[in-house]
């Protein structure tokens, strides 16, 4: 089997121009919607409390909702989380109240609600674990469970959100500090800008649906980063063996061959990715759900951004055969220079 | 060329065998135990434990797997449920008589059910986190600021009595951020208080200046001093905490030091947060009382048992408190000046002066140190008073080193040395940690097959190669994870899934590298080495990349992150390896010793009717 029967190189950087008004436009509504919206970011960085209740029937959002409301404890979001039965509550930090009371205080609303009475139950699971919990109990029945609570004060929040800043601003140096070692100073600005387009655009879908932006999410665009740069290396990789090899060749049609010959090798393993990528978005339940997403949409922009944005950056940095093949300079000595040897 | 000296495939051969070894522990599952480990830091759990279980059990006619002494804790594990919980009924009646006040914590848990020589090289299987078992997760802050403060509230009284000591005249010692000034007001007294103070007080600098009173000395501490505090004060807070945490009986509570001021209690099982926020914030009280001596006292509390007295002995309190834990500022483990091991105490000023009233009138007699918790009383150390003494003084005796620390521990442990506030807390049901279990797993095992097949179908026997060394890399790090012993989340299993997805990326560089040189008409041998020798330079680069960012999260990352980015590292590490030299070695196995090779399975090699490469801007696609 083959896919890629390609006799000629394809004419990528012919197109450089209008894609990348096109990447140029796309990136800009990115940064449109990460202004006007803005992220809807989890407690994780902004402090609050979560819990997911799991109700016996349908829950019923709305008078959950208005069970909630009822304890004044200003704006709180309630919806629906994977199943019907599932209910996600998010609670702001309220500063007069001690958050650590939130949790049990809203359980003890949600059960009433349902009318029932919070009681303190002790059991053993199957395996044999002692576990006691919060429980709500209506004449041998149990209405709603408790299925996680999490709390996050703020200034644990700021903290989080500062240090993924800072991992962001760390792994993009470190990538480009890399590039011009390995590379060029020009394929580093390109390899750094294409990637950074990918992330502005994950965030862009964040901002433009509100999708929760969380930590793992966090995890999974800087691990795309780091990923699809290295969809930039084959690339450039390959630019640099062109120019050794084709000497004849202009640079847009060293760039092109370079393209060509590693499409099949970057459609493959983005293929293979993505393959793992979606096992987990339809497999992973909801905790991974934004988690596959921001990868999916990294994976995707990471193909095309290596392709076009970061070899057209190149491009139109003016890469040369020079930049890549050191001749062996000629030694250039200053004669003037105090400190230059003999010249024997 | 495409041959392995045999000490490459031994050494495959190796990791192989210590990977699959490793990862063994995984699959046996877990089986009931119960678990007995010691409720009070008075009480210590040693290898004797193991045979009195056994008897207990042996009487009880209960039928035992197996028991082992870990250190801390004695776990039996036993055949089911059922034995589970009679097991742990026998024990705990018998261990613990008074059930009011259980000096061992008897929890049910569960254990690994690998055989034990897999236990006995240290091959378990990997620590499940929060979030795949259920539990709670507290982050305390602990208040570093109250800490310093409190000493530096000790030190001033220090300062005053040393100066009135010697008779040097100075008005006001206050405290003023993170040090201490007073004014001396007689300027032929300044040296002289200088030198005092910075002998008596070595952990502060001493700098002088002109007030309109006289000299102003202030003392600074030095940053060692400060962080010598918060350590203390972190170390004490956790000591209480575990004494806490030990009341509500769970099997293998988490409580750490996270970073300089902060501590994690995590606790497996616990599903009422109300009730382990209630026990974590208790207090508990300390008190210096005389003792009454004709046995006709106030009140009787046993005493501590040192390591090896079997005879439990009590001792009658006066009803007069002398001193207690509030005022105490200070106790740690020293040697006195014959060089033997010794507490040394420091109480404040008004506990001073009372101190020095009751030992003047009481010399010879024994006084006791007393820890009441949940309204009981231990008395932690018993000793004479030797003389008159104030808010200094040293208990001497029969110590080893290691008992005076752990009574210098636990006077200061009565209560928390700063003052401690919850700042994150997840709880995390027992039945979504299975969900959450099952669904990363299944996430791995689908994603695997779909890449597996696809692979296979593509490359033929590359392929095939292809996904063997994706299999031993799955292998090799959940080897290294369990070896390791790190604790496995939801975010790691989704690393271990992108890991494996990224890591097919290698062999793909070289199965496409081959098929292009195979392409470009070069001999199939060669075509195998050159592709491997050529796509290398390539996986290197793209495996930095991603390390960086790896690296990046794994530094600043914290909580669910850093479990990803432990994983995410190590599984480019361990790609590196069975991409390149493990589907290397079944390359060269299989194909290696064919001299005269006509063609490999690699799937189809596409040759285009164009014999060479033509480079045309305006080419076009054709199929």
């Amino acid at each position: 089997m083959e896919f890629f029967r390609i006799s000629r190189d394809i004419p990528f950087m012919r197109h450089a121009l209008v894609l990348n008004i096109i990447s140029f436009l796309t990136f800009a509504a990115a940064v449109f919607f990460i202004a006007t919206r803005g992220l809807h970011l989890s407690i994780e960085f902004t402090g609050g409390t979560v819990m997911e209740v799991e109700y016996k029937q349908a829950a019923d959002i709305n008078k959950t909702r208005e069970a909630v409301e009822a304890l004044g404890f200003g704006e709180v979001q309630v919806q629906k989380f994977g199943t019907s039965r599932d209910v996600l509550i998010r609670l702001p930090v309220r500063g007069e109240m001690k958050q650590g009371e939130v949790s049990s205080r809203t359980f003890d609303a949600l059960c009433s609600a349902e009318g029932g009475v919070v009681e303190n139950k002790s059991y053993t699971t199957p395996q044999g674990e002692q576990v006691s919990r919060m429980a709500c109990a209506r004449a041998q029945d149990e209405p709603l469970k408790l299925s996680r609570t999490e709390f996050i004060g703020p200034a644990v929040g700021s903290e989080l959100a500062r240090d993924g800043a800072l991992a962001l601003l760390f792994t993009v140096i470190g990538i480009m500090l890399y590039l011009a070692v390995r590379f060029e100073w020009k394929f580093s600005v390109a390899g750094i800008i294409a990637n950074l387009h990918d992330v502005i655009i994950i965030l862009g879908f964040f901002a433009f649906f509100q999708w929760e932006f969380s930590l793992p999410v966090l995890a999974a665009i800087l691990a795309v980063l780091g990923y699809s740069v290295n969809e930039s290396v084959v690339i450039f990789d390959r630019i640099r063996e062109v120019f050794r090899k084709y000497r004849k060749l202009s640079t847009l049609q060293v760039i092109d061959n370079a393209i060509t010959s590693t499409i099949s090798r970057t459609v493959i393993t983005h293929g293979s990715t993505q393959i793992m990528v979606l096992s987990m978005l339809i497999f992973g339940g909801p905790t991974l759900h934004y988690f596959a997403l921001a990868l999916t949409i990294g994976i995707l922009f990471g193909i095309y951004s290596s392709i076009f944005v970061a070899a057209g950056i190149t491009m139109w940095l003016g890469v040369q055969r020079e930049d890549l093949i050191k001749s062996t300079p000629a030694k250039t000595e200053d004669p003037n220079d105090p400190n230059s040897g003999a010249v024997v | 060329m495409n041959r392995y000296p045999v000490w490459k495939y031994a050494f495959i051969l190796v990791a192989l065998f210590i990977g699959v070894l490793y990862t063994l522990p995984n699959f046996f599952g877990e089986a009931p135990a119960v678990q007995i480990s010691s409720a009070k830091v008075t009480v210590k759990v040693d290898f004797n434990m193991v045979d009195r279980v056994q008897n207990v059990l042996d009487e009880a006619a209960i039928r035992v797997d197996r028991i082992t002494f870990d250190g801390a804790s004695v776990r039996v594990r036993l055949d089911d449920t059922d034995t589970q919980i009679k097991a742990k009924d026998a024990i705990a009646r018998a261990l613990n008589p008074d059930a009011a006040d259980p000096p061992y914590i008897v929890a049910l848990n569960l254990l690994s059910r690998s055989p034990a020589w897999l236990a006995s090289m240290r091959a378990l299987p990997m620590y499940l986190g929060l979030d795949l078992r259920g539990g709670v997760h507290f982050l305390m802050q602990v208040d570093m600021r109250s800490a310093v403060k409190q000493q530096l509230d000790a030190y001033q009284s220090e300062v005053r009595g040393t100066l009135r000591e010697k008779r040097i005249r100075f008005t006001g010692v206050s405290r003023d951020g993170d040090g201490l000034s007073v004014v001396i007001s007689e300027a032929g007294s300044v040296q002289a208080a200088r030198d005092l103070l910075a002998m008596r007080l070595t952990t502060f600098t001493w700098t002088d200046d002109k007030v309109p009173e006289g000299t102003r000395l202030t003392g600074r501490l030095s940053p060692k001093a400060m962080a010598d505090i918060g350590n203390q004060a972190l170390t004490q807070n956790i000591e209480t905490l575990h004494k806490r945490v030990n009341e509500l009986g769970v099997a293998e509570p988490v409580i750490q030091r996270q970073g300089a001021d902060r501590v994690v209690v995590q606790l497996p099982g616990v599903q009422d947060t109300a009730r382990a926020k209630d026990i974590i914030g208790r207090t508990a009280t300390l008190q210096f009382r005389l003792v009454d001596q004709a046995g006709t006292g106030s009140e009787t509390v046993p005493v501590r048992l040192s390591p090896g007295e079997t005879v439990q002995r009590t001792v009658s309190l006066k009803r007069e408190v002398i001193a207690t834990g509030e005022q105490l500022e200070k106790a740690s483990a020293t040697l006195d000046q014959n060089q033997r091991p010794a507490v040394s105490v420091n109480l404040n000023d008004a506990a001073g002066r009372a101190m020095r009233n009751v030992t003047r009138e009481n010399l010879g007699k024994p006084m006791a140190i007393v820890l009441y918790e949940k309204g009981k009383g231990e008395a932690v150390s018993v000793a004479t008073i030797q003389g008159e003494f104030g808010n200094q003084f040293q208990i001497t005796g029969t110590f080893t080193p290691q008992e005076t620390a752990d009574i210098a521990l636990l006077t200061r442990a009565g209560a928390l040395a700063a003052p401690m506030e919850i700042i994150e807390e997840r709880t995390i049901g027992p039945s979504l940690g299975a969900e959450n279990i099952a669904k990363g797993f299944n996430s791995v095992v689908y994603g695997f097959a779909a890449i597996a097949l696809f692979m296979c179908a593509y490359y033929l026997l590359f392929g095939v190669f292809s996904t063997l060394a994706l299999a031993f890399n799955l292998l090799l790090l959940v080897a290294v994870l369990s070896m390791l012993q790190a604790t496995l989340t939801l975010p790691g299993i989704a690393a271990i899934a992108l890991t494996l997805g990224m890591a097919i990326d290698a062999n793909v560089l070289i199965n496409e590298r081959v098929r292009e040189e195979l392409r470009n008409g070069i001999p199939p041998q060669l075509a195998i080495h050159t592709g491997y020798e050529r796509a290398w330079a390539t996986i290197v680069d793209s495996n930095v990349t991603t390390l960086i960012a790896g690296v990046a999260l794994l530094a600043f990352g914290s909580g669910p992150v850093r479990g990803f980015a432990v994983v995410h590292c190590l599984g480019i590490l361990t790609s590196m390896f069975s991409a390149v030299v493990f589907s290397r070695a079944l390359v060269n196995l299989w194909y290696g010793r064919q001299k005269k090779l006509k063609g490999v399975s690699i799937g189809q090699v596409w040759k285009p009717t164009s014999a060479p490469p033509r480079t045309d801007a305006s080419g076009d696609l054709r199929a």
